[in-house]
């Protein structure tokens, strides 16, 4: 030994401190890591919460209308043919006039009912129509204002602006006070966002539509990703014995699941679409484009569980004269299973976030109705979101991040629920 | 499935049942008995191209415990899984030779390994309980057989099962609780509880005890001295201690060649061969 035990002391102390100092750095980086992270979410949840907030709460009209039988019937049918096709918004215009009297010509006329909505007339025949005796009677109504009116309100369009610049003219600024003034516009609870289908007009624009869409899209994704991929990781793990065609399979699993999605979305296009004669836009077959999208990364998740399954249980299974499809249904599937969610909600959630693929299938399409089927045209959340962020007018900026919030609840739903099987999974053994 | 089955070498083998060369001659002392519940002859196992496992021949008796003992890597744990063919999940091994469990081949291609591992239960090394109740551990067995008609019967299968492991007084309250919370001597009497509710004719021990502290072994051993009432009993044990406690016949593997086979008593008294004598000297293992 050359040196005294002092010396080495000394130099373990040395040594030590520049371990410690070293934890110590690298403990500030995680931590700083971790608030930078947090930091980012923050922000995104502020600006997405902060936009989106007041599309939730929409400006409303109140004004009483007369249904005028010289107008809507005037030879006196009462058919319903004629009841159809009726001047509603005529109606809709002289309880506007009655408001305001004194305008006159046909440039004011039409500046003045471009406050209300165009769903107002629409209403009203749905009122008619579903009630004969209103005819001849008077009603006061809630209408959607136009979304110009509700932004206004909301303080998104500025009047220090100049007119020609501003989407609404000083007469309508005026008109609009002395309705807020008479306290017949008032801002309600958005009941339209969450029970309407997509529409041109801001004001009547929903998400509902696109919700329905999704979910159909993802029933379909996990009725198929689901069992595919876990009959898929059971028979890799379990039963097939390795062979080089084994380890073919197993590598071109991992390299789907690095395939960029847009390619996925070609695929069903030339297969489903153009082969299998699939409907367009429907969510039948953005379901199995995201399907093949999720597969690869249930399966990868699958196999990890059931490799981390102690291999003591499967000797024991075994041992006691369990088949090999009794020992997996028994003893792995069950020890597997929280795992096998977890890839599960991992690869559903990035499928409800997925864009592009349906792109290529058309359903980006502009879709009006609420899906009924799993055939019917629809759309999806993220698409929803996309098209949106797309239109010029200012009022769908507010329902762009609106939408962001609902496929965020959505997805945070979605998590929930994984969570919630996979302990009570776990809590059975 | 089965590597032996399917393998040109293993039907080879048993073509030639019988050894060709005389057992007697390589291996020390007699290694058949009188009315033998397994007759195992020329038994080889590859692993791979290794030959692991060469040419041991031996009969396990009725009601009679077989130690098997010899240093780590001998072979003994991976001659001990030929008999209930756990190595057939073993992708690169493969079995040759014949064992007889009754007359019947059990590398037969008729043979069903979960007809066969129903008549010869396994315990392991590690105890293994299933991650269930103590009642579904010891269940799970003739619930998969078939062996209950209805719950009562189960009920009553569980309880004698337990009994006879001796474990019923610890946890008749509890049934409900994991296996897995029992103390490891429990969790591997709950394992034996298991193996005898199927009601097996062998038993094999894979170092039962080599995961306990003494007083758990203690009462392993005095169970496993109840139990060659019923069945026999063929283990895989490091300690020659244990060895000469429990067994009435004990055999020393060295390198995958099965070196000396006798009475315990003999074995450990008066030993034939060299290196079973250097074995239980301690002069090396």
């Amino acid at each position: 030994m050359s040196k005294s035990v002092a010396e080495t002391r000394a130099l373990v102390e040395k040594s030590l401190r520049r371990r410690q100092w070293a934890e110590r750095r690298f403990r500030a980086y995680g931590l700083g890591a971790v608030l930078l992270g947090l930091l980012f979410v923050v922000v995104l949840f502020t600006s997405v919460f902060s936009q989106g907030w007041s599309a939730f709460r929409q400006t409303n009209l109140t004004l009483e209308v007369f249904y005028d039988p010289a107008v809507i019937d005037p030879e006196g049918t009462g058919d319903a043919e004629t009841l159809a096709v009726a001047d509603y918004p005529a109606l809709v215009r002289a309880a506007l006039k009655q408001r305001f009297p004194d305008v006159e010509g046909r440039t004011a006329t039409r500046q003045l009912t471009d406050l209300v909505s165009s769903s107002a007339a629409n209403l009203l025949q749905a009122r008619l129509t579903a009630d004969h005796s209103l005819m001849g009677k008077h009603e006061t109504l809630r209408f959607l204002a136009d979304d110009k009116v509700d932004q206004l309100l909301k303080g998104r369009i500025s009047r220090d602006v100049d007119e020609a610049d501003r989407s609404l003219s000083d007469q309508q600024l005026l008109w609009i006070d002395a309705l807020k003034h008479d306290g017949v516009l008032s801002l309600d609870f958005n009941r339209g966002f969450f029970t309407n289908g997509d529409s041109r007009e801001p004001e009547q624009a929903g998400v509902w539509g696109a919700f329905v869409g999704s979910l159909y899209t993802l029933g379909v994704t996990l009725l198929l990703s689901f069992p595919i991929a876990v009959a898929t990781a059971i028979y890799l793990e379990e039963f097939a014995r390795r062979t080089r065609w084994t380890d073919l399979i197993e590598v071109n699993i991992n390299n789907l699941a690095a395939v960029p999605s847009i390619v996925f979305g070609l695929l069903g296009l030339a297969m489903f679409l153009n082969i299998f004669g699939m409907p367009r836009s429907a969510p039948l077959v953005g379901g199995l484009v995201l399907a093949l999208l999720t597969l690869p990364t249930i399966i990868i998740a699958s196999r990890a569980a059931i490799k981390a399954v102690p291999p003591s249980i499967r000797e024991a299974a075994l041992g006691m004269g369990a088949s090999k499809l009794q020992m997996v249904t028994h003893h792995v599937l069950p020890l597997a299973m929280p795992g096998m969610l977890t890839g599960t909600i991992i690869g559903m959630a990035r499928a409800l976030g997925e864009t592009a693929p349906l792109l290529m299938i058309g359903m980006v399409a502009f879709i009006v109705d609420v899906p009924h089927s799993l055939s019917a045209p629809a759309t999806v959340l993220p698409v929803q979101v996309f098209l949106w962020s797309d239109s010029p007018e200012r009022a769908f900026i507010e329902r762009t991040s609106a939408a962001i919030i609902v496929l965020l609840v959505f997805l945070v739903a979605m998590n929930a629920t994984a969570v919630v099987l996979r302990n009570r999974f776990e809590r059975r053994w | 499935m089965n590597a032996a089955t399917e393998s040109p070498a293993a039907k080879a083998a048993y073509t030639v049942p019988e050894a060709s060369t005389s057992p007697e001659t390589k291996t020390v002392g007699r290694v058949t008995v009188d009315d033998p519940l397994i007759c195992a002859r020329n038994v080889d196992v590859f692993y791979g191209e290794k030959r692991a496992i060469k040419g041991v021949s031996i009969d396990i008796a009725r009601n009679q415990v077989l130690a098997m003992i010899g240093p780590s890597g001998c072979g003994k744990s991976t001659f001990l899984r030929c008999f209930n063919r756990m190595n057939d999940t073993i992708e690169q091994a493969r079995v040759a030779g014949s064992i007889k469990l009754e007359g019947q081949d059990i590398y037969d291609r008729r043979q069903d390994v979960v007809q066969l591992r129903a008549r010869i239960g396994m315990v392991f090394q590690k105890p293994n309980p299933f991650p269930k109740s103590i009642y579904e551990n010891v269940a799970y067995g003739p619930r998969i057989h078939g062996l209950a008609a209805d719950r009562i019967e189960l009920d009553e299968i569980v309880q004698t099962s337990l009994k006879r492991a001796g474990l019923w007084d610890e946890v008749k309250d509890r049934l409900g609780a994991p296996g897995t919370s029992l103390s490891g001597g429990q969790q591997q009497r709950l394992c034996i509880a298991r193996t005898i509710a199927v009601n097996p004719e062998v038993i094999l021990m894979d170092e039962p005890c080599s995961a306990l502290d003494p007083i758990a072994t203690a009462r392993i051993e005095d169970l496993i001295d109840e139990l060659r009432a019923s069945y026999a009993i063929a283990i895989v044990t490091h300690s020659m201690q244990q060895a000469a406690r429990v067994s009435q016949r004990t055999a020393y593997f060295h390198l995958g060649d099965l070196i000396e086979v006798g009475e315990t008593d003999r074995i450990f008294t008066n030993p034939r061969h060299k290196l079973t004598e250097d074995y239980i000297t301690g002069r090396f293992g």
